[in-house]
């Protein structure tokens, strides 16, 4: 099991999601991914994509900065 | 200065040649040198493909000579790296040939993989290759009705190509009288119809207008060519007459094979446009190659090479570099019916998208031709 980062702070194209979409599919299964981002609708828009999908949320959370942590593990 | 470029495309160079220029002096009196390594005599204005796909140019149009662009003094061989050995300062290429270097400029570009999806490259048309988009004008002329699906693999180069592929196609049926007989479904992997938020606002309407159907949210997992339907990893399905693919892209193998980085992007640094990790500090990664979370597009590969050329030949003359890179980004976007619009944006402002006009448009068709120029570093 490995965890990764992926740094999409300042991304609007291709922006967190798809960013966090491409680098999924480099992952294992059980792997986890922390998602960093300034998009404030990402901590809306990728619950909604992992949850149709069926991977598992772990946890979401807000730095002083702004910098929303969004952290996913893959499941299936 | 021994100045390596690998990369004969948009980034590679137009760094080279912006350089070239800042540095002639030293190059003249043998302080620096540039040498540019590819896999192609060829250069290739790669945008064009959208049009050679609607049968309003041919690929021919589309490819210059790569030494005929460089500018003098620039050193150019044919003769693809296949070995990077960065913590020795050299590569070794497939005639056997070893380039040493003081600094090296990585820009070897992505490509389209439609094979990564089962059944993708053998039920679909692309417009990533001449060949690709040759086909794709003959499959679009020999359709007769029904139902063209657009479908979007990640990460895909040219973030515009999705809208940009169907506003086209839309006035190709509209011209040829089949509107009435033909469906037009855009699926996209995201919840809205762009990457960027104020894009999907524009196109979004547009669509309605246009009575383009959409669904969201449709990353496409495979395609049952038996049954013309595409499935989505979200458990979609799709049927379709005739499926119009954006493929999902890798960079190159090689930067893969030396251990590079993941899938052929290379952690870069956002700001310095050096390679991450301890061999950095004299490798700078252009264009695709980056695993920056930006558009993979020509306007990138454009920009970034700006900065690097000023910062290197600053570098060469005062002893460091002046500018970090914005994450600027510039892509126009094709509208159908001779109008565009475009989208300009970097890492601290999203872009402001105008409704499209036909002065846009025109702009546009003055830039594939005067591309040519730019690829010189004089646009």
């Amino acid at each position: 099991m490995s965890e990764r980062v992926v740094d999409a702070r300042g991304s609007f194209c291709p922006g967190p999601l798809m960013e966090l979409i491409s680098n999924m599919k480099m992952m294992s299964v059980g792997d986890t991914l922390e998602l960093l981002s300034t998009d404030a609708g990402s901590a809306a828009d990728v619950p909604e994509w992992i949850k149709k999908v069926g991977h598992e949320m772990l946890d979401t959370e807000q730095d002083g900065e702004g910098t929303w942590h969004i952290r996913v593990r893959k499941a299936k | 200065m021994r100045i390596l470029v690998i990369g004969g495309g948009m980034g590679g160079t137009i760094f080279a040649n912006l350089l070239a220029r800042r540095i002639q002096h030293e190059m003249k009196t043998g302080k620096a040198r540039i040498t540019m390594l590819s896999a192609s005599h060829e250069h290739v204005y790669q945008p064009g493909w959208l049009y050679v796909a609607m049968g309003r140019a041919t690929p021919d149009e589309l490819v210059r000579e790569q030494e005929s662009l460089l500018e003098p003094g620039i050193e150019f061989h044919v003769d693809p790296v296949e070995e990077f050995h960065l913590a020795e300062n050299h590569v070794k290429c497939k005639s056997g040939k070893v380039h040493e270097y003081d600094l090296i400029v990585i820009s070897t570009g992505s490509r389209p993989l439609p094979e990564k999806i089962p059944g993708l490259k053998e039920n679909s048309i692309n417009c990533y290759t001449a060949d690709d988009a040759v086909n794709f004008f003959k499959q679009l002329s020999d359709f007769k009705g029904g139902r063209i699906v657009v479908t979007v693999g990640l990460p895909h180069k040219c973030p515009m190509i999705p809208l940009e592929l169907t506003f086209a196609m839309h006035d190709f049926i509209k011209d040829r009288g089949l509107l009435d007989k033909t469906e037009f479904y855009y699926t996209y992997p995201i919840g809205r119809v762009h990457s960027l938020e104020n894009v999907a606002k524009w196109a979004t309407p547009e669509f309605d207008r246009m009575g383009i159907k959409y669904e969201t949210l449709f990353n496409m997992k495979e395609v049952d060519g038996k049954n013309a339907e595409v499935l989505s990893e979200e458990g979609g399905a799709v049927k379709y007459d005739l499926l119009v693919a954006v493929p999902p892209h890798k960079g190159q193998e090689v930067i893969e094979k030396n251990g590079l980085g993941e899938n052929g992007w290379i952690p870069t640094n956002r700001a310095s446009l050096h390679m991450e990790g301890e061999h950095g500090k004299n490798v700078i990664i252009l264009g695709d190659t980056t695993n920056l979370p930006i558009s993979k597009a020509g306007s990138t590969a454009h920009f970034e090479a700006e900065t690097a050329a000023e910062n290197v030949a600053a570098v060469i003359k005062i002893g460091r570099p002046v500018r970090s890179y914005d994450g600027k980004v510039f892509c126009f976007i094709e509208a159908g019916k001779d109008r565009a619009t475009y989208a300009m944006f970097d890492y601290q402002n999203p872009p402001q998208p105008k409704a499209p006009t036909g002065a846009v448009h025109a702009f546009k068709m003055a830039y594939n031709k005067l591309y040519w120029a730019s690829a010189r570093g004089l646009l």
